[in-house]
């Protein structure tokens, strides 16, 4: 079909033309047959979202700002940023550990990263809630007896619900954090140690200044997934009846049996969450990029750009092209000017 | 510079640096089996220029980096005016520092790398002034001001440029503007003009005899054998982790002795 096409054009091209030529762009008849197949299935989909009663927008409303819901939320939030702040520190000196030279830290780092990863999260939170059954107590006594404690606490009144859910999550993530750290740690140059080693710079310098910041362009990405998942990871919580957004949620639906308005309630809750993080993602990651790639303008900006041009051209059409005009005389008068001196 | 004696470089003038002395002696080191030095001496006096050449992989790097301690070595030693960089000797042995002092005496010596290295997420300015401040030896201001002035020195004055924003030239000036911000006795260039495009190679260049001329000892390896001659007081052909040949540029890059060297020589000119 090319070659009749380039045939076709070559006779016509020897032809002189009177006016500018038009071009017609290719038409993808079968994009565009897909495309309204999608359009149908999202409007269809819509539509049934609000003539479809089942869903119980009127229950949702009634739950959305709850005070069990709310309660929920932050709950889930207060788990999230215990969890991720406590598992990229302890994150981060695993991936210091795997990294050195010492066989020893070596080792335990990576038997830490292989137990936490093994066992299932939720195995772990409910170990935690029941450690008193294997240790009574826990305190500071003779090493290797039962019989002199210094003090010591009953096991129960430590690990609370809630403990043993922050507990069992801030491990579980520093095995996956200590990965995503190592990984970036190593996709740094080696040049770079080098260079910094060569002027005498103190091993903190080195790492928090020179390895650690060009490392987080790798981290970054790898990271706000774990963040991310970890938000909805808290859910884990219901094994012990910690009230996190998706226990309260289950607790409500429990009673009154409106199982998906009040799951609708959580997911909602949790795309929330999601976007925020989303937004603060790529402001993080374009912090971390300065000076290696030259950074494209923000949406909010590109935003309020399009909006000034648009501005601009409404007014410059209001007045006649009255402004161009003036435009072109200023030039006019700056050449003049230039001219004459 | 004109060169009087073999082996000595010429008394410039009475102001002449008594700071910055190499001394390699007996050098050894292994990788593996492979022995990449071997039996090494050399001595670099104050304010002297040395180039090192050779065919690739002859040790000429591992000899440079030697002198810094970011290679560590089997036998032998290394002292900058007297002192070892990484090592502390007692009686007949040489003991390994702890890590903190080789950093300290390892400042007195720069190295100018043939990637660069820059650090890239920091200006340019912030590259220079990193070292003198997290050391120590200078505030914060006092380091910015001496960034500006060095960065003026090597011909630069956009100092706020982050490295992927310069040119390859510029990028290896301001490494060699880092270099110098801890005011080094030895200043070491491995191959500084080698990742170059040939028209940056000169801006560089200028940089280095710019230096040569302040007294400031440097140890160049360099493939560049034109330059090399130039601003050399005494040029040493290295090959197979042995020096061949030792003498003044003229000497070793026209009318070489060994036929090693001769050999080399007629290949790369």
């Amino acid at each position: 079909m090319t070659q009749v096409t380039i045939e076709r054009s070559a006779e016509i091209e020897t032809e002189e033309p009177t006016e500018p030529l038009k071009v017609v762009r290719v038409r993808h008849w079968g994009r565009w047959a897909v495309s309204a197949v999608i359009i149908l299935l999202i409007a269809q989909f819509l539509w049934s979202l609000v003539a479809n009663e089942k869903y119980g927008w009127g229950t949702f409303g009634e739950y959305f700002f709850s005070d069990a819901v709310l309660d929920g939320l932050l709950m889930t939030l207060w788990l999230t940023v215990i969890s991720i702040v406590g598992g990229f520190i302890i994150g981060t000196v695993l991936a210091v550990f795997r990294l050195s030279s010492s066989t020893l830290l070596n080792a335990v780092a990576w038997w830490y990263i292989w137990f936490f990863r093994s066992v299932p999260i939720l195995v772990q939170v409910l170990v935690w809630y029941n450690l008193g059954y294997l240790y009574p107590r826990l305190g500071l006594g003779t090493p290797f007896t039962d019989d002199f404690w210094i003090f010591s606490f009953p096991t129960t009144s430590l690990l609370t619900a809630f403990a043993a859910v922050a507990i069992g999550l801030t491990l579980h993530q520093a095995a996956y954090s200590a990965e995503i750290i190592r990984g970036g740690i190593v996709s740094v140059d080696a040049g770079q140690t080098h260079a910094a080693a060569a002027l005498g710079l103190p091993r903190r310098v080195r790492f928090f200044r020179i390895i650690l910041p060009q490392a987080a362009r790798s981290i970054l990405p790898a990271g706000f997934n774990e963040i991310v998942g970890q938000v909805k990871g808290t859910s884990v919580a219901f094994i012990v009846a910690l009230p996190e957004l998706f226990y309260s949620v289950q607790v409500i639906y429990g009673r009154n049996q409106q199982i998906i308005p009040l799951l609708l309630v959580a997911v909602v809750w949790y795309a929330i969450i999601t976007t925020v993080l989303s937004v603060v993602q790529y402001y993080v990651e374009r912090r971390f990029s300065r000076g290696t790639v030259d950074l494209p303008p923000t949406p909010i900006y590109r935003a309020k750009k399009q909006i000034t041009d648009l501005w601009h051209r409404l007014g410059e059409e209001d007045g006649k092209a009255s402004p161009a005009v003036t435009s072109q005389t200023d030039t006019v008068t700056s050449y003049t000017d230039k001219e004459s001196v | 510079m004109t060169i009087i004696d073999s082996n000595r470089p010429d008394p410039v003038d009475d102001a002449a640096p008594t700071v910055g002395k190499v001394e390699i002696s007996h050098l050894t080191k292994y990788y593996g089996a492979n022995r990449v030095l071997d039996d090494v001496s050399l001595t670099v006096e104050p304010g002297e220029v040395v180039s090192i050449v050779g065919p690739s992989g002859s040790g000429k790097s591992t000899l440079l980096r030697t002198i810094n301690h970011l290679e560590t070595f089997d036998a032998g030693s290394v002292t900058v005016d007297g002192r070892y960089i990484g090592y502390e000797r007692r009686g007949d042995t040489l003991h390994e520092l702890r890590e903190a002092e080789v950093l300290k005496r390892r400042a007195q010596v720069g190295l100018v790398f043939q990637n660069f290295n820059l650090f890239p997420n920091l200006t340019a300015r912030e590259n220079i002034t990193i070292a003198p401040v997290s050391l120590k030896r200078l505030s914060q201001v006092e380091a910015d001001q001496r960034a500006m002035a060095l960065l003026q020195r090597v011909g630069l004055h956009d100092s706020e440029k982050y490295p992927a924003q310069l040119s390859g030239g510029q990028q290896q000036r301001v490494a060699i503007a880092r270099a110098l911000a801890l005011d080094p006795k030895v200043l070491l260039f491995d191959e500084p003009t080698s990742a170059l495009d040939p028209e940056l190679v000169a801006e560089v260049l200028d940089v280095i005899r710019d230096l040569a001329t302040v007294g400031t000892t440097l140890i160049i390896v360099t493939h560049e054998i034109g330059f090399a001659r130039e601003v050399s007081d005494r040029v040493v052909f290295v090959e197979d982790g042995r020096i061949i040949e030792i003498g003044p540029p003229e000497q070793v890059l026209r009318n070489p002795i060994n036929p090693r060297t001769r050999d080399f020589i007629g290949r790369v000119l």
